[in-house]
């Protein structure tokens, strides 16, 4: 076998092994480079994957040649490449960016262990998404979540404490839920691999049994991915992270989670039980509505600038669960996307936070009146971020946001219901990003202080290639489209 | 050249002079050569696309697909083909204008200034040439952001909280109406492309007709209908030259030019005409320019009267637009150009007067024509083309609109012309009256005389060309009976 | 009764689960959170390897002459295995949470307290 074909374990295995190197390296600038070149090298193969994936491959790979459903099968399909690209694009660029931030706010002695669970982060994230296997997918979830509870927790500020122990307690709830769910489904099918179980579970046809898997399974994964109302974690430990740690957790890690519940309940549940699709509409619509208006009311009236993009985040989650909610291929299309669409708007948003968290000690907006003017490369980047996240069109964010609404507009009177909440909550964005760039840049600063100036320079080349990127993919949204079109058709077998 | 590599060039060139400006921003005259040289290659290029579309040409470039079924496509016809030439050309004045004002009055942060105002330009030029109705809304959304940091550009808490209103109120209403509309006729025509005739017929009925026609007409917020009409006066805190150029052309015939181009090319006008739900446009355009005028009495701040004379006199090319008849479309884009001239002359006069001697307010004005002889003669021939009267631009497309509406026999816009000349005129009279005939009631903090010579160049051309277009309106005439022509 | 023996392991698995969650939500003492989390661990642990349980059976272990013997299911025990590693290690981060969250406000229960405006402590 040559090389491409091991990319599928090759992608776990490349950041998962450099960890430990990190600890033994024991220097700042060399683990800073070796973790950069990990996770660059990370980028690369998910790339590949995802171009395989676009050629109609099948990727699948038989962890030590034991063929599944007894070994542990790894899988690649759209939907997860979409992900891996988004996971492993966000670490890259924040490790590329983020050193001299990394240094001031982790410091020299400690960067590389923090840097090791960085990696470690990563390698549990992008093991969820090319595990084939549920119980796997549990011991990848722990690994990245322990790893992140780290990388939270190692700022210098003390709030992250409580944070970073809340979101320990929830993360681990949901995890333990996750798993008492699957080992109900591994008592009733006897396998594990997911797509083993999917076959098996037509045999065993509805039971209360399977419902109560199904709710475990739905409430821990909806705990991790901060479904509202079970969000609360995560506010503040994005809040209180790194300004780098953030860039990278909130453009994927949700997400991540988000995704196991959509691979779980369309190939497994939906798969065998016929009503399901339903329920998981009715319950998860209400839902995705309430965190779309919860979160982008919150973040109207929030003064911290690091906590109302988290909010914002509660709100574009509910987009994509909206769209998935619909169980149509058109619904999935749009989750699918937007998963993509808002990690580049979110992350290129971090970034740019970023940069004003390297000059500003605080990120409230009434300490930050008047800061664009003394860094108007960083606000400009923000502002036109800003305008991804809104979904105005000519950004990938504007991408995404039409998609929902088409598929909203194939459902009826329930559908432009829909639409209308969404374009409502677009036009709260409007009022919480417009609300930060003016409070920047036309504000009269607290005291003219002539030390601040624009961020590093590899940190700002980094935000505005992020932006970049999302203008870059609401132009030609046609790679991001085919991959979720085709993760559409994977998931409900037919196209949008 | 090929036509798509002007239409490309067409729209890259403000786009490029952007950079440049940005990267010249420490020269000061370096910069504004950029911006010169911009301004006149612009116009070269779009003027050089118009001998074609005089033959009937209908040069196009589709430039990629967006998304699956969407493209950024772009199709010159005679309607955007009109509003780019004069925007193009208007450019060159108002950046000579531009240059005496903005150094006369010591403004700040003018790279800003200038670089954003050539991304306007560019966005103005991609809503004229747009193919489709996705094309011209991202260029639409573009010309909004783009404009924001002008109108914002003083900086102070009262331009804030304006800034604030005019971004609302575009922004808001293009998410929350424009959007909406353009995914309805996406989901039942299952095409946007601006296509003769329409594309709704057949597909929509009844009073959705009407109501889908209202989404467009309150979600195109830049063609100032009331009640979405509140930015434009708030608007009035940018520097002149943004008011003369963008806020009394670009900006808001974008805005009335996107609401004429999905009336023929979406709705299409027999289409309209057979639907009686259709009907309140032209009745809510004529109210709004009987209140608008009636509001601009009212005024005492001159950039605001001008504000809501612009109000009214955008509505004078909805009502023709919507009066469906061939004579009042053509109406319709004479009135964009004769307006264009007129109003621009008022702003450039206004913001002359503000730079020789602060006086903002229509009280201060007394006998000011005496010192700024030049400005209060242009002034005095762009009130007259907004009033109509002869021998100024604003007679002809008057004298169309009326044509039109006789022809349609729709009573309410035949009063509603004759209400509001004489509005109009209520309102014009007295300033002209009072700047040459009466005395300084009190003697000017100190003593002076025109503005820079840039700026009375500027006023005295585009008065000039007010005269000028009421002889030699021939062409636009042409251009635009073509566009009647072929919809017949 | 017998319905309720026979589910017993199922019994124990609930029970104990409610108890561990019951002092995750209500307990104030962060160790004390920590300790009801292990608890509502190990009982998902109790309910994996009890339901590899085979009545009769033995380890699944080779032993030479008498091959008719029936096997308990090892996989949940591996699986179990590895998932007290997890325990363990969240466990243990947990409680360097604590040690730090005591060194930085000189006490462990009640942080979340709603004390502080939030926004109003911000991060550096």
């Amino acid at each position: 076998m040559s090389v491409t074909a091991h990319l599928p374990a090759l992608q776990v295995v490349v950041p998962m092994l450099t960890a430990p190197v990190l600890v033994l390296l024991r220097d700042a600038r060399l683990c800073w480079i070796a973790a950069l070149l990990t996770s660059a090298t990370s980028f690369a193969i998910a790339v590949a994957l995802a171009a395989g994936v676009l050629d109609g491959m099948d990727i699948r790979y038989a962890m030590g040649n034991w063929a599944a459903p007894y070994g542990i099968e790894l899988r690649v399909d759209a939907l997860s490449a979409i992900l891996l690209l988004a996971t492993t694009g966000a670490s890259t660029l924040a490790l590329l960016g983020g050193r001299r931030s990394l240094l001031r706010e982790i410091g020299d002695a400690r960067l590389p262990l923090f840097l090791a669970a960085w990696l470690l982060a990563l390698a549990g994230l992008v093991g969820i998404l090319v595990s084939g296997d549920a119980f796997n997918i549990f011991v990848f979830m722990e690994i990245s979540s322990l790893a992140t509870y780290i990388l939270v927790s190692g700022g210098p500020h003390r709030r992250a404490l409580p944070a970073v122990f809340k979101y320990l307690i929830t993360g681990t709830v949901g995890a333990t839920f996750y798993l008492i769910g699957v080992g109900l489904l591994y008592m009733m099918t006897g396998t594990l691999n997911i797509e083993d179980m999917a076959a098996r579970l037509g045999d065993v046809g509805a039971s209360d049994l399977l419902y109560i898997a199904i709710g475990f399974i739905a409430i821990g994964l909806a705990l991790k991915a901060a479904i509202y109302p079970l969000h609360a974690w995560m506010p503040n430990a994005y809040t209180f992270a790194p300004h780098m740690v953030t860039v990278f957790i909130a453009a994927c890690s949700t997400k991540v989670s988000l995704y196991v519940l959509l691979r779980m309940d369309y190939a497994v549940f939906q798969h065998n039980l016929p009503e399901q699709g339903l329920h998981f509409a009715l319950i998860l619509m209400p839902l995705a509505s309430l965190g779309i208006v919860f979160g982008s009311l919150a973040a109207i009236f929030e003064q911290n600038i690091k906590r109302i993009l988290a909010l914002s985040s509660v709100a574009q989650l509910g987009y994509i669960l909206l769209g998935a909610s619909l169980v149509s291929a058109a619904g999935i299309n749009a989750s699918a996307l937007h998963l993509f669409n808002h990690a580049l708007a979110k992350g290129a948003l971090f970034l740019a936070v970023a940069c004003l968290g390297y000059r500003f000690a605080k990120l409230r907006l009434e300490d930050l009146r008047g800061a664009g003017r003394l860094m108007p490369w960083t606000l400009t980047a923000f502002a036109l971020a800003g305008l991804s996240l809104i979904g105005i069109p000519g950004t990938a964010g504007f991408v995404s946001k039409w998609a929902l609404i088409l598929a909203l507009m194939e459902q009826g009177a329930l559908g432009v219901a829909l639409v209308v909440l969404v374009v409502v909550s677009s036009l709260m964005a409007v009022v919480y990003i417009g609300r930060i760039v003016e409070t920047l840049w036309f504000a009269e600063p607290p005291g003219e202080d002539p030390t601040v100036k624009e961020a590093p320079v590899m940190l700002l080349a980094v935000t505005w290639l992020a932006v970049a990127l999302n203008f870059w993919f609401g132009f030609d949204a046609s790679t991001s489209g085919a991959l979720a079109i085709q993760a559409a058709t994977d998931l409900t077998g037919s196209a949008p | 050249m090929s036509d798509a590599t002007l239409i490309a060039l067409a729209l890259l060139i403000p786009l490029a002079g952007s950079l440049g400006i940005a990267l010249t921003g420490r020269f000061p005259n370096l910069r504004e050569t950029v911006t010169l040289v911009t301004a006149v290659t612009l116009m070269l290029v779009v003027w050089s696309l118009l001998p074609q579309v005089f033959d009937g040409g209908r040069p196009s470039l589709a430039v990629w697909e967006m998304m699956p079924g969407f493209e950024i496509a772009f199709t010159v016809e005679p309607l955007g083909m009109l509003f780019a030439a004069l925007a193009s050309m208007l450019w060159i004045v108002n950046s000579v204008y531009s240059i005496g004002y903005m150094r006369g009055n010591r403004e700040t942060h003018q790279t800003r200034f200038y670089a954003c105002f050539a991304i306007a330009l560019s966005a103005a030029m991609g809503v004229a040439f747009a193919g489709n109705l996705l094309t011209l809304f991202l260029f639409y959304e573009i010309l909004t952001v783009s404009t924001y940091p002008l109108v914002a550009h003083k900086g102070d808490a009262n331009t804030v909280r304006s800034a604030r209103v005019y971004l609302g109120i575009l922004m808001g209403t293009s998410i929350g109406l424009f959007l909406p509309a353009i995914l309805w006729t996406q989901t039942v025509a299952g095409t946007l492309d601006f296509t003769e005739g329409g594309i709704l017929a057949g597909h929509i009925a009844g009073p959705a007709v009407g109501l889908l026609l209202a989404l467009y007409a309150f979600g195109i917020a830049k063609a100032a209908i009331m009640p979405v009409h509140r930015w434009l006066p708030a608007a009035m805190v940018a520097p002149t030259p943004v008011s003369a150029l963008l806020h009394a052309v670009a900006v808001v015939k974008a805005g009335v030019f996107s609401i004429t181009k999905v009336i023929t090319y979406i709705f299409g006008l027999d289409f309209l005409a057979s639907e009686p739900s259709g009907a309140w446009l032209s009745l809510l355009a004529s109210f709004t320019i009987l209140a608008a005028s009636a509001v601009a009495l009212a005024q005492t701040n001159l950039k605001r009267m001008l504000a809501y004379s612009t109000i009214s006199q955008l509505s004078y090319i909805i009502m023709a637009a919507a009066v469906l008849k061939p004579l009042s479309e053509i109406g319709a884009a004479v009135h964009m150009v004769s307006h264009a001239f007129g109003k621009i002359t008022l702003f450039f006069a206004a913001g002359a007067i503000y730079v020789a001697s602060k006086k903002t307010e229509l009280y201060q004005l007394h006998g000011i024509g005496k010192r700024m002889p030049w400005t209060m003669a242009a002034f005095t021939i762009g009130a007259l083309s907004m009033i109509g009267v002869p021998p100024t631009a604003g007679f002809v497309s008057k004298w169309y609109i009326l044509g039109g509406s006789l022809e349609a026999g729709n009573l309410v816009a035949v009063f509603t012309l004759i209400g509001s000349t004489v509005l109009n005129a209520a309102y014009f009279l007295p300033i002209i009256y009072r700047a040459w005939f009466r005395a300084e009631s009190t003697p000017p903090s100190r003593d002076h005389g025109e503005a820079p010579w840039p700026m009375v160049l500027a006023l005295t051309t585009t008065a000039f060309l007010t005269l000028a277009f009421f002889i030699y309106n021939q062409p636009v005439i042409d251009l635009e009976s073509q566009l009647v022509g072929r919809m017949k | 009764m017998n319905a309720f023996l026979d589910a017993f392991n199922y019994w124990v698995f609930a029970v104990l689960l409610m108890i561990g969650f019951y002092a995750v939500m209500a307990r104030h003492n962060l160790i004390k959170k920590l300790l009801g989390l292990s608890v509502f661990q190990a009982a998902v642990f109790l309910l994996f390897i009890s339901m590899g349980k085979v009545d009769g059976g033995t380890a699944p272990i080779i032993l030479g002459d008498n091959w008719d013997a029936v096997f308990s299911n090892p996989l949940p025990q591996v699986l179990i295995l590895t998932a007290i590693v997890v325990g363990i290690s969240t466990l243990a981060l947990g409680l360097a949470i604590v040690v730090r969250i005591k060194e930085a406000y000189g006490r462990i229960s009640d942080i979340d307290a709603p004390k502080v405006k939030s926004g109003a402590d911000t991060p550096s």
